[in-house]
């Protein structure tokens, strides 16, 4: 690994994004509808007023145009302004980012701390009764898509049992630890949900990859030496058997931001994903490149992370 | 009862030969329901009475926070380009107009001193005057004092074309002059009957001149006020995040006494209606929830919990067939329906008497809608004033049979009734959408029982419902036989609205289709009495102009009204509330209360 690979890596980034960012642009021009959808079924919104409203925003320019328009001002590092609530992107962005990053941040370390070591077990005694139960409750998480859980969930807890609310708040009243308190019982489903969406391929992805590494005779040397059981699994195999994990949950990272988007309304957590949601209905073509732009860059980041993790893990592996 | 004799009793009600209620007992006795008597006494210059709802606590504050619950939230708090519902409910919370429209269709005093009227001299009697008078003592949330000043700013702010307002249609034809500090004069370019459109409703919010002038034009749209509201309302604005979020605190110094009863205020966004209703009714984690188009079958279920219950209000809007006069399968000038072909079976009295009675409304509203929506044989619904007596309609597949055997269309083998060469099958289009799917099957059945096949089409909503001029498949464009949706006057007065069935409004690429007849209906005698009735200063004769036109559509079969459409909520068990179906539903948040 050297800093040519990583400025040639940087460099190719740079292709995709233009490519991706030209792509995205003209789906959303080609899509139908506008900001301005909703006024023309009223009767007291002349039709003149919708055209000046489309015109003020430089809707009536050719996609090229506008293309370009938006492409220098994302040079520039502006993102520019929501059509909806004719707000700067950035800061319409920076508003939600914290709590879709708590709740995903929750929700991939409870999925990491809960399949790790169920995979981990479940390797060390294939087929016992222990990996039968963890390997079918993966495949039902891995089978099971956010919006059926979700929905399995508000209905067990908040319809019966009368336990968590499903609303998410903004604003949680009270301070300290009733604060506290009631943040976490009202980020137990979302956080469940979207642990369950991430732990459960993790669980199926760490114990066939801890099954290579321990039938390796590395480890049945080690093993003869009369190193104890343990001491074989967490220092030999764990050590190479998680490289793989880890490059996984690095690609894994982008794709929860995109399986947040529906948790996200489910819940009304009011995260990215919801924000991407009112920006579709809206038709509020900005917001929805600049997150769905966001989401490409963290996909090539997170790309590139997991190849120089590799790297780093396995010196076997050479970049170039 | 005709127009004579009401003549006759309101006089008496006017010299005070007949009480009041004695008007009103009489007109029930010919079957006009109290509301649409006390109508036509008020806008025949007898006062008012007060609105029938009334608020109990005896003083300010108290009430905690209400917590509301709108699964789309408002983008924006200026209500000048508030682009749908969503964000005029969210800038009502702290703007206020100068009178608003209870249920009614009553003129309620908001920032007006009192409604004008001919009888108070408020309305000019050429009808091309209104004088305003504004309450006196009434604060700004940053303390400045509330004048005529503001609402000619507002006129101002609205009708120049470079602030792009969606209030503009509103300010055009029209002008604000101040005649003192707290008197304003709107003067009309022709005479106009319905006078209280301008600073009047969801579309007439006033904002504040000192806040926003430096931001007007152009720059309009990098107000900072636009997403900080300081308005004159009962909340004063603590925190919003666009799409999402907004959170009010009580304004001390509102002008109404004992009101708000809340201490503060938080409205919610996200998630589906379907969802909110259960935050409502069934685990009541929230007050109230906006704007619930669910099936009926579900709400009730989740009404059962205990909780909440569910609110109905009239609104006038109307789920409505509507029949292409124009051909949408021939291409005239690169356009299809143009209003140079003619629908070479849907133009015929015939199929159109027929295909009305293939309409089984009665059971779209059993099995669908439920409450939600009535059957109803008229397109104008609402007001109560306007609706019309004459008109009925009923379900009867024989006698639909019967008609097209006289008018000659002769079943085929493939059982579809045919003349000329001209075979009964048409294709019906709707927005996609649960209820309307089924809506659509129900008309089908019915109409293959008289010989008429139906081939359904669904249109994503984001399409149909645009204005997009490279699509064939939207709504104004109506390149189909038939298709079907809801639409309703937004204010009190429907002839604004009732310019989709003007010959000269019709649809067609020349306008890019931004015309309002839509089925590009022809009738001169419509076109007449439109335009008497859009000068008719008279109350009384107005109305029996709009009933008129309203009988001429349903007579005609321009249209075929299907359902009257009702405003769904929900709101906790305790709560009180005070919506009106012309308005937002935030239009009174002031006289919301919570009984002990």
């Amino acid at each position: 690994m050297s800093r040519a690979y990583l400025l040639r890596r940087t460099l190719i980034a740079i292709p995709s994004l233009l490519g991706i960012s030209i792509i995205i642009f003209s789906i959303l021009a080609a899509a139908p509808g506008d900001p301005f959808g909703q006024l023309v079924t009223n009767p007291n919104v002349p039709p003149a007023v919708i055209a000046k409203l489309r015109a003020s925003l430089g809707l009536n320019q050719p996609i090229w145009l506008r293309y370009i328009h938006w492409l220098v001002a994302m040079l520039h590092g502006e993102w520019g302004f929501s059509f909806a609530s004719r707000m700067d992107v950035a800061t319409l962005i920076m508003q939600r980012l914290s709590v879709t990053i708590a709740v995903l941040g929750s929700a991939e370390i409870l999925a990491i701390l809960i399949a790790v070591p169920v995979g981990i077990l479940a390797a060390v005694r294939p087929y016992s009764l222990f990996d039968q139960i963890a390997s079918t409750a993966a495949y039902i998480g891995v089978a099971m898509p956010t919006f059926f859980t979700g929905l399995l969930l508000i209905f067990l807890f908040s319809v019966r049992l009368h336990l968590l609310p499903f609303v998410f708040q903004d604003h949680v009243a009270g301070t300290g630890l009733v604060w506290l308190g009631a943040e976490i019982k009202q980020s137990i489903m979302p956080v469940a949900v979207l642990a369950l969406f991430q732990g459960a391929p993790l669980v199926r992805f760490v114990r066939s990859s801890m099954l290579d590494v321990i039938r390796l005779d590395y480890v049945t040397t080690a093993r003869a030496k009369g190193i104890g059981r343990r001491r074989v699994i967490l220092r030999h195999v764990v050590r190479n058997g998680l490289i793989p994990v880890v490059t996984l949950v690095a690609l894994q990272l982008p794709g929860v931001f995109g399986g947040a988007i529906i948790t996200e309304q489910i819940f009304r957590v009011p995260g990215m994903g919801s924000l991407l949601i009112s920006a579709l209905l809206d038709n509020d073509t900005p917001v929805i490149m600049a997150i769905t732009f966001v989401f490409a860059i963290l996909v090539i980041i997170f790309n590139l992370i997991a190849d120089l993790l590799y790297g780093w893990l396995d010196p076997r592996i050479n970049l170039r | 009862m005709n127009e004579s004799d009401l003549r006759r009793l309101i006089s008496n009600v006017k010299r005070g030969r007949l009480s009041r209620r004695g008007f009103i007992q009489r007109m029930a006795a010919v079957g006009i329901a109290a509301p649409f008597a006390n109508q036509i006494l008020s806008l025949s210059g007898v006062a008012m009475a007060a609105t029938p709802f009334t608020y109990k606590p005896t003083k300010r504050g108290g009430g905690g926070t209400l917590k509301l619950l709108w699964w789309q939230a408002p983008t924006l708090l200026n209500p000048h380009f508030a682009t749908g519902t969503k964000d005029q409910d969210g800038s009502r919370i702290f703007y206020e107009p100068l009178a608003g429209w209870d249920a009614e269709g009553n003129l309620v005093p908001q920032l007006a001193a009192e409604i004008p009227s001919l009888e108070n001299g408020g309305v000019a009697k050429d009808g091309k005057s209104v004088t305003w008078k504004l309450k006196k003592g009434v604060k700004w949330h940053d303390g400045q004092p509330f004048t005529a000043d503001d609402v000619v700013f507002n006129w101002e702010y609205a009708s120049n074309p470079a602030t792009a307002a969606v209030t503009s249609g509103s300010y055009t034809y029209n002008k604000a002059i101040k005649v003192d500090d707290y008197t304003v004069r709107v003067e009309f370019n022709r005479p106009t009957p319905f006078w209280a459109d301008p600073f009047v409703g969801a579309l007439g919010m006033l904002i504040p001149k000192h806040i926003f002038a430096p931001f007007i034009g152009a720059k309009a749209h990098a107000a900072p006020a636009n997403l900080k509201p300081v308005g004159t309302g009962p909340f004063k604005f603590k925190d919003f995040r666009p799409g999402e979020y907004v959170s009010a605190v009580i304004n001390t110094d509102y002008h109404e006494p004992n009101k708000p009863y809340f201490d503060a205020l938080e409205m919610k966004g996200g998630g589906d209606a379907t969802s909110a209703a259960r935050a409502v009714l069934e685990t009541g984690e929230y007050d109230y929830a906006w704007n619930l188009q669910v099936e009926w079958r579900i709400l009730q279920q989740f009404e059962k919990a205990g909780k909440g219950a569910i609110q109905l209000v009239s609104s006038a809007n109307v789920e409505h067939i509507q029949l292409n006069n124009t051909d949408p399968n021939k291409v005239v000038d690169g356009e299809r329906s143009s209003i140079k072909t003619k629908h070479p079976t849907l133009t015929d009295p015939a199929v159109r008497k027929a295909l009305s009675l293939l309409i089984d409304k009665k059971a779209v509203q059993d099995y669908i809608y439920g409450p939600e929506a009535v059957a109803t044989p008229n397109y104008i619904n609402a007001p109560p004033r306007d609706y019309s007596k004459n008109t009925h309609w009923e379900f009867n597949v024989a006698k639909a049979n019967e008609i097209l055997d006289k008018a000659g269309y002769k079943k085929g083998s493939d059982g579809i009734r045919a003349k000329d060469g001209h075979k009964l099958k048409y294709v019906f289009q709707t927005s996609i959408n649960g209820p309307r799917q089924k809506n659509q099957e129900i008309v089908k059945q019915a109409c293959a029982k008289a010989g008429i096949a139906i081939d359904i089409k669904a249109i994503p909503a984001t399409v149909f419902f645009s204005s997009d001029l490279g699509n064939p498949d939207t709504y104004p464009k109506f390149y189909a036989d038939l298709q079907m949706y809801t639409t309703g006057s937004n204010v009190p007065d429907p002839w604004q609205w009732m310019k989709s069935f003007v010959s000269t409004e019709a649809a067609q690429k020349s306008n890019n289709w931004e015309g309002r007849n839509i089925t590009r209906w022809n009738n001169a005698e419509y076109d007449k009495i439109y335009a008497e009735a859009g000068a008719e200063m008279d109350p009384i004769k107005h109305t029996a102009m709009l009933i008129k036109l309203n009988d001429l559509v349903v007579d005609n079969v321009a249209v075929i009204p299907e359902l009257h459409r009702q405003n769904v909520s929900a709101t906790a068990k305790n709560l009180v509330v005070h919506l009106s179906g012309w308005e937002d539903d935030m239009w009174d948040v002031a006289s919301w209360y919570r009984n002990a």
